[in-house]
């Protein structure tokens, strides 16, 4: 397992500088260097000096990726993709081009980004399991019925109706909550029950079908129908063999997930005013502020890489006939 | 089931233990009682609070409350009037020769070579608690020689076990102007103060030259037009005349730093814990920023060290009846504290401000008819629904204009020939800008006559302030001139309903749009519109903001909008953005449209040396005629700040050129108390009715799960 997992690492290097110039060219053909500085410096009488000496303290002077004025390896290497991208692989995030530290940005950023994840993602899992199993056992009565025809309409729903929607009857019309915003400690709860409830109920619909799917798939097996023949209980079987058995799609579709609680929720963080890595995402987009956006692209990739090698690694776990090699 | 229910009973509890009989406090048990706290919003983090880099009103919330530069504006005369903050009196102004003798006040400016700002301050004004003036026993700097080591444990300023203050100096606002100039401050104004203080390019191009070498420490370089004098006093020399300069010391730039304060923050391992002067301001000022977390809130807190201004005895007429004045002669400030939290969402905000949570708010459009209503008389007012929760409607029109350009040196629209003149004039009639603001601002907003806004001198009320061009005055009102004289006008410029006379193809125009999304897209088929009113065809190339810019400064735009806030008071602050040598393709200038007149140019430059008075109020008039004549802008609107207030906001006249006014509210913290709870009991109900649902739901699939087994066992 020890080879694949350094083999797996390896093949990170190309996709996260093949991720890094995408993000890069993407960025830059849309902003140039001076664009962006304009931007930085604000509106009213911004001088060219003034921008260039911005450019030039960010690194923003040099050519985007060739240096014909440098000779040898520096016509790469002093390039602003080279220097702003070297140095991501020690995750060394510099500075925002507003002058801020990423790095300190995002140690303090993460905890409400998982503050509000974890508990969405548990208390998902349990009632979309639990759901599905409900669904499974009375398969092909009216309540499967109407409990699919209920999970797709909850599916067709846009996130952004339930964010507004719950901040309405929630925060406004109920009053039970803070409509938005946040907190530090234990003063956090109140600010998060209204989030964690509405990304519960916005997964139901998607998750309970899947679970629902897999949980059936595993009840028309032969070994369900030999667990029956054996006359063993229904609630035994369901719980005792399918739960089991399907579990294991699930809690590999979740690992592959868990890394990337550290990134945020881009839509609810910024609709609850929760300090998180979305909000800070979304943030750095509208500000043009390169430094950030690729730092966290970067730091997104390899979090996401992450998830697919764990996935790889709780197959092992889970299903004992699966090798990694 | 069982653990759905405990979930819910938990979450009920945890509310019911925490909020005292409200749920839904988002300021909770860290709220003290005793306080007078203002609650507010910001829904940008600002950038920057050092004030030699900051300029945006985002930033000037905070830092005007902060920093006190030596002039301020009074509270609550209009016209907006200047008056000394921690300078000791108004600056002595004195005309000098090139030998630097003195010469006489009415000199002509053409004959004065420098101007001399003196500027006194006042004594025994202390700086607020700050680690960065932290002295030891011994008298030495506390923190001013950090190891790594020293800092390991150091996340945020209030990290630092002491802080310690000093007097204000007059070497701190000479610190300022120096750190102005320094290039690696980034600050946005040194073009125009190079163009006018005395040593102060040669100052920046010295640093530029040597920028490894110099120290964050400024004390030993100097200005040669910038001289400390003695301990209150120090002299800004400037070339020529520069009247409006006096305006400049009302603003931030110009406010004192400490030069302690640059040599602590320059430290190793500073900038990696972000503790700069961006995020750290040290001031003298009514409040000191004491949570500086841009990503949830920002906090103000009296500064323990601040020098007792008091509240004006006297203001405009009126003030006295609308209650501005029954606070005249105490202390400031009134506020122990002022909490700014981060609101993006224009409904979270609205919601809260309702519920009491914030005591100020603008109007969204979404929630603009649930608030304001309008008389027969056009006049606007609060709601029935806003009176009965006693919510106070103030309204000001803003120093700003929004304004449709022409690109003169497009070989269509720009230019001074009659052809494009009388087109200009044509779309400046068709172009309904009433209509407009009716519509996309919900009246929040007065036509232009011209680039100047009502409040500032060179304006003339009713009539006289007609664009005859464009409005005729009928029963006592500006009346827009009908779409047949802009007809005849294309006609006259050669466009018979749309059709190019020399070339016989229909005329197509070009409008650069900032976006194209769904919100803009309402407003742009509405421009099409009025353009089609003349047989124009109006194109719209959208773009993003960056590109429009660089189209702006390429003069690569045909028609365009854009905007101008004014930096200070004063018709200077607007006529100079249609000033040739300010074009912006030549000079990267304010003057977007690229619009040269010599004529216009000539007059711009007598007028901006002489204070106001008739002789300048004629020759603002001139000018005025001649820009309404050549119509290089379709003159747009004047938008009006609304603002509402809970009825328990004291002292909240709305100021639009001034943002250090958070020292003159007060707030009746029990009667807020007292609304907070009234408005906000939960309704618990629903709660009870879910659980029961949940405990049928789940009764009832366990009665199903029941008769199945037993169906099966059978």
């Amino acid at each position: 397992m020890t080879a694949y997992i350094i083999r797996r690492a390896l093949y990170a290097i190309p996709i996260l500088i093949g991720v890094n110039l995408l993000t890069f060219a993407l960025f830059f053909v849309v902003n140039s260097p001076e664009e962006v500085a304009r931007l930085h410096l604000g509106d009213k009488q911004v001088t060219q000096e003034q921008v260039e000496a911005w450019k030039y303290e960010r690194g923003y002077h040099l050519p985007l990726m060739y240096n014909g004025e440098a000779e040898g390896a520096e016509q790469f290497t002093e390039t602003i993709f080279y220097t702003k991208s070297v140095r991501l692989f020690a995750f060394d995030f510099g500075n925002s081009d507003s002058g801020r530290n990423i790095g300190h940005d995002i140690r303090q950023r993460m905890w409400p980004s998982l503050a509000l994840a974890v508990p969405s993602l548990l208390l998902g899992l349990l009632l979309n399991t639990t759901l599905a199993l409900m669904l499974a056992f009375f398969r092909g009565s009216y309540l499967d019925v109407g409990g699919v025809v209920l999970c797709v309409a909850l599916m067709s729903v846009s996130a952004l109706f339930y964010i507004i929607g719950g901040q309405y009857l929630v925060g406004k019309l109920l009053q039970m909550v803070p409509i938005s915003g946040y907190d530090t400690g234990f003063e956090a709860l109140k600010f998060l029950v209204l989030p964690i409830l509405i990304s519960v109920v916005y997964g139901i619909g998607s998750g309970t079908r899947w679970y629902r799917t897999l949980f059936l798939e595993e009840i028309s097996k032969d070994y369900v129908r030999t667990a029956r023949a054996k006359g063993l209980s229904e609630q035994w079987v369901l719980f005792r063999h399918v739960l089991r058995n399907a579990l294991i799609p699930i809690l590999t579709g979740v690992v592959v997930l868990l890394p990337l609680l550290f990134m945020g929720s881009l839509i609810t963080e910024s609709f609850f005013a929760i300090p998180g890595l979305g909000s800070y995402t979304i943030d750095a987009i509208q500000r043009q502020d390169f430094s950030i956006v690729r730092a966290m692209v970067f730091l997104g990739t390899v979090l996401y890489i992450l998830g697919l090698l764990l996935t790889d690694i709780s197959y092992t776990l889970a299903d004992p006939r699966v090798r990694l090699n | 089931m069982s653990f759905n229910l405990r979930l819910c009973m938990l979450t009920a509890v945890i509310f019911i233990a925490g909020c005292d009989g409200v749920w839904n406090n988002p300021y909770g048990l860290s709220e003290g009682s005793e306080d007078m706290v203002y609650y507010s919003t910001f829904s940008e983090r600002p950038q920057f609070l050092d004030p030699a880099r900051s300029y945006s009103t985002t930033a000037y919330q905070f830092i005007q409350q902060i920093y006190e530069p030596p002039l301020g504006y009074h509270y609550l005369k209009r016209p907006f009037a200047l008056r000394s903050l921690s300078a000791e009196r108004m600056p002595t102004v004195r005309l000098l020769d090139a030998q630097g003798r003195e010469l006489p006040p009415d000199t002509p400016p053409n004959q004065v070579r420098y101007s001399e700002y003196i500027i006194d301050i006042q004594p025994n004004i202390l700086y607020q608690p700050h680690p960065a003036l932290a002295r030891r026993e011994d008298g030495g700097l506390r923190y001013h020689n950090l190891t790594e080591a020293d800092l390991a444990a150091i996340n945020t300023l209030s990290d630092f076990e002491h802080t310690g203050t000093r007097e204000l100096i007059a070497e701190d606002f000479v610190n300022e102007i120096k750190r102005m100039a320094d290039p690696r401050r980034h600050c946005p104004v040194t073009g125009i103060l190079g163009e006018y203080i005395v040593g102060f390019t040669e100052f920046r191009e010295r640093i530029k030259a040597q920028q490894d070498e110099w120290s964050f420490d400024l004390r030993p370089y100097s200005i040669s037009g910038v001289q400390v004098e003695s301990r209150y006093r120090y002299r800004i020399r400037l070339h020529g005349v520069y009247p409006q300069f006096i305006f400049w010391l009302a603003m931030p730039f110009f406010a004192p730093v400490p030069w302690e304060a640059d040599v602590f923050y320059a430290q190793d391992g500073m900038s990696q814990r972000n503790l700069n002067l961006h995020w750290h301001p040290i001031g003298t000022g009514p409040y000191m920023l004491t949570e500086n977390n841009p990503n949830l809130r920002m906090v103000l807190e009296r500064n323990p060290n601040f020098r007792g201004e008091t509240y004006p005895s006297d203001g405009d007429p009126g003030d006295r009846e609308a209650g501005f004045l029954r606070d005249a002669g105490r202390t400031l400030p009134f506020l122990d504290r002022a909490i700014y939290s981060l609101e993006k969402e224009s409904i979270p905000r609205w919601t809260k401000f309702l519920q009491g949570y914030y005591d100020m708010s603008g109007i969204g459009s979404d929630s603009f008819d649930q608030a304001i209503q309008y008389s027969g008389t056009g006049e606007a007012g609060v709601t029935d629904e806003m009176r009965e929760r006693g919510i106070d409607l103030s309204t000001a029109i803003a120093l700003t204009v929004y304004y449709m350009g022409f690109n003169m040196i497009d070989p269509v629209v720009g230019g001074t020939s009659e052809r494009s003149r009388l087109l200009r004039q044509a779309i400046s009639i068709a172009v309904d800008y009433e209509e407009y603001i009716a519509i996309f601002n919900n009246g929040r907003g007065i036509p232009a006559q011209g680039p100047i806004p009502p409040q500032i001198f060179g304006a003339h009320l009713g009539e006289a302030n007609l664009n005859p061009h464009v409005y005729r005055w009928r029963e006592g009102r500006a009346e827009r001139r009908g779409i047949e004289e802009a007809r005849e006008l294309l006609r006259q410029a050669g466009y018979h309903k749309g059709i190019d006379q020399e070339t016989g193809k229909p005329l197509t125009l070009y409008y650069e749009a900032v976006g194209a999304g769904p919100d803009a897209k309402a407003s742009l088929n509405w421009l099409r519109k009025q353009f089609a009113k003349l047989d124009i065809q109006l194109v719209i190339r959208a773009t993003d903001y960056n590109r429009f810019r660089a189209k702006m400064r390429e003069g690569a735009g045909q028609i365009f909008q854009w905007g101008w806030h004014a930096d200070y008071p004063d018709p200077e602050n607007f006529l100079f953005l249609l000033y040739g040598p300010n074009a912006q393709v030549d000079n990267d200038g304010p003057n977007s449209t690229n619009y040269r007149n010599p004529e216009y140019d000539a007059l711009f430059s007598q007028m901006k040396n002489i204070p106001n008075g008739p002789k300048r109020q004629r020759i603002i008039d001139q000018m005025m005629e001649i820009l309404r004549h050549d119509a290089p802008w379709a003159w747009g609107y004047h938008p009006v700040d609304y603002v509402l207030s809970h009825d328990w906001m004291i002292n909240n006249k709305l100021s639009t050129i001034s943002y250090n006014t958070l020292k003159y509210h007060r707030i009746d913290v029990d009667r807020r108390a007292q609304k907070r709870a009234e408005w906000n009991a939960p309704v618990v109900w629903p709660l009870w009715l879910a659980l029961i649902v949940l405990i049928a739901l789940i009764a009832t699939a366990l009665i199903g799960f029941m008769r199945r087994e037993r169906e099966r066992a059978r």
